[in-house]
């Protein structure tokens, strides 16, 4: 029930109500994107990612910031930790 | 990016795992292992379906925390829900993972199979819409959850009172997670050494409301995604922080979770809910301020007041060790009903239920762990 899932936003699916199209898996449902149009003006929001929560968008997926996480991951291998035996 | 696949990565794992065991050799030593707690069910799931639990040095010990809303549902609140669901004309509407949770006498599973009207729904809209297509009945929705839910609920009755529906209500359960983990850190037995902070609810509330944790109680505490490698980096930055001599609230999540949260959700949650007094958690008693309930102003939408319940505290059952489980000073299979008379299939405590709860995870997951911790 607390899991939520990332999904894209394929359509406005009604503008006064704020709701959206949003795709998740392979599968459209109705959602309501309230708490993400601070955020994203609404206009602007077709093809962003958004986790949903029980029906409705509850942040927007930064790119930007997946993208920093995942190459930090990434240089872990290269800076092994130095093997000095202690703390300092 | 598809924002999944990319965080289960096992190359990238395993460079995590390698980057904790190097720091792991780097902590002062020590006689007990290192607790750390995963206060959010959502975390324990992930944990046990990815059997991050075993990959993890001997030292780190996952202590599976109280945060699985389903969980922590005392008997007496599932009895006032099966009160309600048994008027007549009444449609209940509630998320699946509440449907097996015992009350006193029967679940809202049985109570349906005895004939009552009782729906399960992905969404609190769904629940609307049910009472929008069914005028000539009263729709109830089962609110649960954290603050990751408590927007839905919002927006859902603020949307019921623009449009006037006077057949709809929400029988609130909605529960708050910072009392909650106050509570646990005052326990005076409890043996944590930091937290894995749970990545939605924090979404919704922002980092600053933790900022107690570390500096009242000096516990460190990283806020996590839910994918495997998302885990791991918080446990690795946990680590860093034990070596570092450090002691602070860190976002490991930070594709999702701003700094000041989500004031969108905020400000609906601030509009409905209101703080109780206390509210009663399964096995751990009475928490302040822990529970949210409608404010006067959306009285007719607050199921508590439309309909009557008997509104008890049923003690939870005798053979039931939840409460301890909750806390993490009791390891699911230590429950002496564990896996025999408490089962997914026949749970006597709420903790068996839900994916998210300790136990369920355990018993679908985790019998190989059991079987290498297990005393023989
Ligand atoms: S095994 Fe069952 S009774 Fe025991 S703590 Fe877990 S859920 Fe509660």
């Amino acid at each position: 029930m607390c899991l939520g899932t990332p999904g894209q936003i394929v359509a406005i699916h009604d503008a006064a109500k704020k709701l959206g199209v949003v795709e998740i898996a392979g599968v459209r449902r109705v959602t309501n994107l309230a708490c993400v149009v601070d955020e994203i003006p609404l206009d602007a929001c077709v093809g962003e990612w958004v986790l949903v929560h029980v029906g409705f968008a509850m942040s927007r997926i930064d790119p930007e910031e997946a993208r920093r996480t995942l190459s930090l991951l990434a240089e872990l291998g290269d800076s092994a930790p130095a093997d000095d035996g202690g703390l300092p | 990016m598809k924002y999944i696949d990319e965080f289960r990565d096992p190359v990238a794992g395993r460079r995590v795992l390698k980057q904790i065991e190097g720091l792991v050799a780097r902590l002062k030593p020590r006689t007990a292992p290192l607790k750390i707690m995963e206060v959010c069910g959502g975390h324990t799931h992930s944990i046990f379906k990815f059997g991050l639990e075993v990959m993890l040095p001997d030292v780190i010990e996952l202590v599976h925390g109280p945060g699985c809303p389903v969980c922590v549902l005392p008997v007496g609140r599932i009895d006032d829900a099966i009160a309600i669901a048994e008027q007549p004309n009444v449609i209940f509407t509630t998320f699946g993972d509440a449907m097996r949770v015992p009350g006193s006498a029967k679940s809202l599973l049985a109570t349906r199979a005895g004939g009552a009207d009782i729906r399960t729904v992905y969404s609190p809209t769904d629940a609307l819409a049910l009472a929008r297509a069914n005028p000539g009945r009263e729709v109830v929705f089962f609110g649960l959850g954290f603050e990751t839910t408590v927007p839905a609920t919002a927006l859902t009755i603020l949307e019921a009172d623009a449009d006037n529906i006077d057949n709809f209500s929400v029988f609130s359960n909605h529960i708050t997670i910072i009392p909650t983990i106050n509570a646990l850190l005052e326990t005076p037995d409890l043996t944590l050494d930091g937290f894995i902070g749970p990545g939605h609810v924090t979404m919704v509330i922002g980092l600053e409301p933790y900022r107690f944790v570390a500096e009242r109680f000096a516990k460190p505490m990283v806020i996590s995604g839910f994918e495997p490698l998302d885990i791991l980096q918080a446990i690795q930055m946990l680590l860093a922080q034990f070596v570092e001599g450090r002691c602070e609230v860190e976002n490991q999540y930070r594709r999702l979770v701003r700094d000041d949260g989500n004031q969108a959700a905020l400000r609906a949650i601030a509009e409905v809910f209101e703080l109780r007094p206390f509210f009663e958690w399964r096995g751990l008693g009475s928490i302040d301020h822990s529970g949210l309930t409608l404010r006067e102003r959306f009285a007719r939408f607050d199921a508590e007041r439309r309909f009557t319940t008997p509104k008890l505290t049923v003690a939870d059952p005798k053979a039931c060790q939840c409460g301890a489980v909750l806390k993490g000073a009791l390891k699911p299979w230590e429950c002496k009903v564990f896996g025999t008379a408490c089962t997914p299939q026949t749970p006597i405590g709420a903790c068996m239920v839900s994916s998210e709860g300790a136990c369920a995870a355990y018993y679908n997951y985790g019998r190989l762990t059991t079987l290498r911790r297990a005393p023989s």
